[in-house]
């Protein structure tokens, strides 16, 4: 909501420094999101009376002035407007002058006649589209006054940032309420310039039909149109409006149009009341009424397009069709136009629910509809059609036909609530007089109609806060026009919870440290991504790229890999742990799962001058991380390969992957590997301290031939479990490929531990176990040691 | 191993050979060790042996003489296998180059939103929080119906909702399913779950249907509080949050509450804090206000507390929010949120360090 300062201190009838209202404004709730000073580059401008202007000897079109300028000595200046007239004021901008375009005046000779200055148009001035002409102005003051003091131009245009419950904060009077509570003042309406006071009287309620100027007017659709109140205006002129009114208008940030349409607009900012006028000679049948667009209805709206109105819509219509769609935008039909004679004036109600779905059909969001939507007041319509038609009388004459209607389906009043002192105590946590608590009620406009007998009062709440419902409503009205600031913060004891605490979230907490510690950054990709089988579809996106809930991390991942690269970075490690998301089972709302991925790419450690060769990560890595992230993830993880990547298998089922990735990879990029697995919550095994071993161990490297499709976790599983009491352990410590070997193209080399806990081994006894461990490999696997004479591998 | 030809009493070649430990070299200086303090043939060590079989005066004096010489000799022993030790050591240093970079290893490091929740969410748990989650896809009666949005208001405006193809919901708590717009939903979860006392905090995820630019993005973390008990007032608002703020930020940083509006909440509040980049004299990050907007909060609105089966006249309670990826970017002053979900190796790597 734009603000002008100017026009609120009208209201409070003193001047006011924009950014004290600015802040407090922003401690009663409505913050200024700007600051705009208005029009403070026209500094240099002075008003300038021309005394004459005679033709220019060699041109046409031009005109040589005689300029006061306040300085004493005359101004020959050249003028190209059409509209320039001996005796009147203009703004005149003196050599040395800049224009707020920037254009700096200089003396120059035109057509050959010295031109010392330039009368400016208001475009010129940067204060509006009219380029007709020279702005002239409406003012005796003395040639050379700053233009600033001679019109009213500086003003401060405040932003406001107003909350959808605040309706009445779109209007200055509402503004200029909530000033006068923090000031502990007054304020008014103020006086519009020129003018008496309105005339009107107010007009009689009557119900859902009426007729003045003879016009009939009805509410047809009575719950689109709570209330609707017309008005008929004969004899206008429509012309431009004068400068007070196209300034105020500009300061709120709305450009002028004629003095009809600016009256309706000026009423709008300042009241909260959208209006519409309507050309009455347009009107087919005399008749005007509010209700339902019909099935198939079309209108050509102000804005030039042709709407496909529907049933749940209301409408403006006469005799023949609609002509305006109610609270959103009035038909084009029935615009004002110059030619105008004849007013309609219509000021109403419309539902806001109505409204919000008529402009969210239409794709049409209007300052009216902004309004509806939120709230207009409902009983202070007949205030805004007499502000509406005072002004228009003052800048557009015209007569107004007797008996404007004031319809209304039912009668309604604004609600009554009861509040509870002691409720406000409760809440707020301080105990309020009586009188302070009403002094807060009376400021915003409430009355508290009866005294507190028994333990609450009751309030009479304005029909310009409808957000005013429940005696919550007003504990807050309370605190905050006394003010959050007065209540203390002592920070007192509290019971703890009886909730418990999530263990996903330590979870993830500990997986997190998990693999910082191994050296990888924590990256968190936008959840959102491409289609992908089984992912679930967002119906809304903004981008197609983002049209899907992410199925699995790893896209993700892989995409901010590529970003790296695309900045040239090849060694990339990043993690994330996050919510993935799959379609549920027939209809029901997504699952949602936690997991864990990650990416490496890149050398294996930073470089170092020491180390001539750089090492790669490779698929070992990955398979070391994988192993100990999955373990960690879930005890019971089982790494094994399946085709070229491998599967984390759990429970008898996969609970995770990991292998080599596709991606769009620069040539100098390393070969990229990640992993994705799911996140177990509440699992985890027990450490327990078992002896340390007292005695020492034993250890033997056998050297085995194994045929290609034998696995090397197949020995030592065979090993493992051959049930030896003296085998603590089995490692694999090297392979060795080659064609030359007999029997198969693979050694691999196993470090076998042997420890007995009681006593310290002799050699025969080693010598034993070894050899009935390598009998059980050839029965069972046909594996035997390789030939002693080959050259052992080393490593 | 030889006897001591001389008189075993007369220790003075003793003390000579004492005299001269300072000039062996490595291998003397073992064998000396052991000839002198050697366990089976050491001369002290005979000599010590032959104690018991002197006088008990004599044996006082030549037992206290032998003894301080047996300690001289550890001494004069240990100085001189040190001082050789040193010498090694420079002898071997000499032609390395000690400010040659050492090898490294890679660190890797929390995303900075990670950390600034962890620490949000330790700083409440000191004030008797725990953590509550819940799911990001919620049907419109947890993410709106229930926080006590009227249906179809403009308060719906300032929450651009991602919608899913997925069928609507059917019963009270149904509705369209949405992407959670707030992590409050779980605020509506927790009270179903377990009435009051409630302490919870609630760090998630929220999705809004908002331009990725800038400082929008589609997805972004929130962490939420609930408190609700009887007693509980916007007096323990203020002090709770105000104490948070402090901790978080400087201890003397300054907080004020400014009136708002969360349909969930009321009276509603925004809370800012002192600018933490100019110290409140007025910058471009504050826009000249001196103040930073840090969070929203709340009483807990009686209908919020009626909808989960709260009697709303016994229990009052209080409610905030805030943004984790807002504060990330005030706190290492990020100009662009983009930055934190493109998991740039550089980016990371620049906020691994510190806080
Ligand atoms: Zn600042």
């Amino acid at each position: 909501m734009n603000v002008s300062v100017n026009w609120l201190s009208e209201f409070l009838r003193r001047p006011l420094d924009a950014a004290e209202v600015a802040a407090r404004l922003g401690s009663l709730g409505a913050p200024a999101d700007a600051i705009v000073p208005l029009h403070a580059g026209l500094g240099d401008i002075v008003v300038g009376l021309v005394e004459s202007a005679a033709p220019h000897p060699n041109a046409d079109r031009l005109r040589v002035c005689v300029v006061d300028d306040g300085s004493g000595t005359r101004r020959s200046v050249v003028c190209g407007a059409p509209n320039v007239t001996a005796g009147r004021r203009y703004p005149f901008a003196p050599v040395g002058a800049t224009l707020p375009g920037g254009l700096r005046i200089e003396k120059r000779k035109l057509r050959g006649e010295v031109s010392e200055g330039m009368l400016c148009s208001a475009r010129e001035l940067g204060l509006g589209d009219d380029h007709h002409g020279l702005w002239e102005l409406d003012t005796d003051a003395a040639p050379g006054t700053p233009l600033g003091a001679a019109v009213p131009l500086a003003d401060t245009r405040l932003v406001l940032d107003v909350g959808p419950n605040r309706p009445d904060l779109l209007g200055h009077k509402g503004v200029a309420r909530e000033l006068a509570a923090s000031y502990g003042v007054q304020f008014r309406l103020p006086q519009l310039p020129g003018s008496g006071g309105g005339t009107m009287a107010a007009p009689a309620r009557a119900g859902a039909a009426g007729a003045t100027g003879g016009v009939a007017v009805r509410i047809e659709d009575a719950d689109g149109c709570g209330r609707f109140l017309g008005a008929v205006l004969r004899g206008v002129r429509i012309g431009p409006s004068p400068d007070w009114l196209a300034r105020r208008l500009e300061a709120v940030g709305v450009r002028s149009i004629n003095n009809v349409v600016d009256a309706t607009n000026y009423v709008m900012f300042e009241l909260n009341q959208p209006m519409h006028a309507y050309d009455l000679a347009t009107l087919r049948g005399a008749r005007i009424a509010a209700r339902r667009a019909r099935a198939g209805e079309r209108l050509r709206t102000l804005d030039g397009v042709d709407r496909a109105l529907d049933e749940e819509m209301t409408v403006i219509a006469d005799a023949e069709g609609a002509i305006g769609v109610a609270g959103v935008m009035g038909g084009m039909g029935s615009e004002v136009s110059a030619e105008t004679r004849d007013l309609f004036l219509e000021c109403a109600w419309f539902d806001p629910a109505r409204v919000r779905r008529t402009r969210r059909a239409l794709g049409l969001s209007t300052e009216a509809s902004f309004r509806f939507e939120r709230g207009v007041d409902r009983w202070n319509g007949a205030e805004a059609l007499r502000r509406c038609v005072e002004l228009i009388q003052l800048t557009a004459g015209g007569d107004l036909a007797p008996d404007p209607v004031d319809l209304a389906s039912a009668v309604t009043h604004p609600p009554r609530i009861f509040l509870r002192p002691s409720r406000v105590a409760q809440v707020l946590g301080v105990e309020l007089t009586w009188s302070e608590i009403e002094r807060c009620l009376v400021a915003v406009g409430a009355t508290v109609v009866s005294k507190p007998d028994d333990g609450r009062i009751a309030v009479d709440v304005p029909g310009w806060r409808p957000d005013l419902v429940t005696e919550i409503d007003l504990v807050e009205e309370v605190a905050r026009i006394h003010g959050y600031d007065a209540i203390p913060d002592d920070l007192r004891p509290a019971r703890p919870g009886a909730q418990r605490e999530d263990p996903a979230f330590g979870r993830a907490a500990q997986l997190r440290r998990a693999l910082v510690a191994e050296g990888l950054f924590e990256a968190a990709a936008l959840p959102m991504t491409g289609a992908a089988a089984d992912s679930v579809r967002i119906l809304n996106p903004l981008a197609a790229t983002e049209g899907h809930l992410r199925a699995s991390l790893l896209p993700g991942l892989v995409r901010l890999v590529e970003l790296n690269w695309a900045s040239q970075v090849r060694d990339v490690r990043l993690f994330e742990i996050g919510t993935v998301f799959a379609q549920g089972e027939s209809g029901a709302p997504p699952r949602e799962t936690l997991r864990l991925a990650a990416v490496i790419t890149g050398a294996r450690a930073p470089a170092h001058w020491s180390d001539s060769a750089r090492t790669d990560c490779d698929i070992w890595d990955l398979k070391g991380l994988f192993e100990r992230v999955g373990a960690l993830v879930a005890p019971g993880n089982a790494i094994v390969p399946v085709g070229g990547a491998l599967v984390a298998r759990l429970d008898g089922r996969d609970a995770g992957r990991a292998g080599p990735l596709d991606a769009d990879a620069p040539p100098w990029a390393a070969p990229l590997f990640g992993l994705e697995l799911e996140v177990q919550v509440g699992v985890g095994t027990a450490a327990a301290y078992r002896p340390l071993p007292v005695t020492p161990a034993v250890g033997r490297d056998v050297t085995l031939l194994l045929p290609e499709e034998l696995a090397a976790a197949r020995v030592t599983a065979e090993l493992a479990g051959a049930g030896e009491p003296l085998l603590e352990a089995v490692a694999v410590t090297g392979e060795y490929r080659s064609g030359d070997l007999p029997g198969g193209r693979r050694s691999v080399t196993f470090h076998l531990t042997f420890r007995a806990t009681d006593r310290t081994l002799e050699t025969p006894e080693v010598d034993r176990a070894e050899s009935r461990l390598l009998g059980m490999l050839d029965r069972e696997l046909g594996v035997h040691r390789r030939d002693q004479g080959a050259p052992a591998p080393e490593r | 191993m030889t006897e001591p030809r001389h008189d075993p009493s007369d220790l003075s070649p003793l003390r000579a050979r004492l005299a001269r430990v300072g000039a062996l070299d490595a291998a003397a200086l073992a064998a000396e060790r052991i000839a002198v303090l050697g366990r089976k043939g050491g001369e002290l060590t005979a000599l010590l042996r032959t104690l018991p079989s002197l006088e008990a005066d004599a044996r006082r004096a030549f037992g206290a003489a032998v003894n301080e010489l047996k300690q001289a000799f550890e001494a004069a022993f240990d100085a001189r296998a040190a001082a050789l030790d040193a010498a090694r050591r420079a002898r071997e240093a000499a032609g390395i180059d000690l400010t040659m970079p050492g090898r490294g290893r890679w660190i890797g490091a929390e995303h900075p939103v990670t950390r600034v929740i962890a620490e949000i969410v330790e700083l409440f748990r000191e004030l008797g929080f725990v953590v509550a989650t819940g799911p990001e896809a919620e049907t419109e009666w947890y993410n709106f119906g229930a926080l006590n949005f009227p249906a179809d208001h403009p308060a719906m405006d300032m929450h651009d909702t991602l919608y899913l193809d997925v069928p609507e919901v059917p019963g009270d708590r149904g509705g369209r399913v949405l992407l959670r717009t707030h992590t409050s939903p779980v605020q509506i979860r927790t009270l179903l779950e377990s009435g009051p006392p409630v302490r919870v905090v609630i760090p998630g995820l929220a999705y809004r249907n908002d331009p990725f630019d800038a400082s929008h993005a589609p997805a972004f973390t929130q962490i939420e509080g609930l408190a609700v008990d009887e007693g509980i007032s916007f007096v323990d608002l203020k002090a709770t949050l105000g104490h948070f703020a402090r901790r978080f930020f400087a201890a003397d940083t300054r907080v004020r509450f400014r009136p708002s509006f969360f349909p969930f909440t009321e009276p509603s509040a925004e809370m800012d804090v002192g600018c933490q980049i100019c110290g409140g004299r007025g910058c471009a990050a504050c826009k000249g206000t001196g103040w930073m907007e840090i969070l929203g909060c709340g009483m807990v609105h009686p209908n919020v507390l009626s909808n989960c089966g709260v009697d709303a006249e016994r229990f009052t309670g209080f409610a905030f929010g805030m943004g984790p990826h807002r504060i990330a970017m005030l706190r290492y002053g990020i100009p662009d949120i983009r930055l934190l979900y493109e998991g740039d190796m550089r980016f990371l790597g620049q906020l691994g360090g510190g806080r």
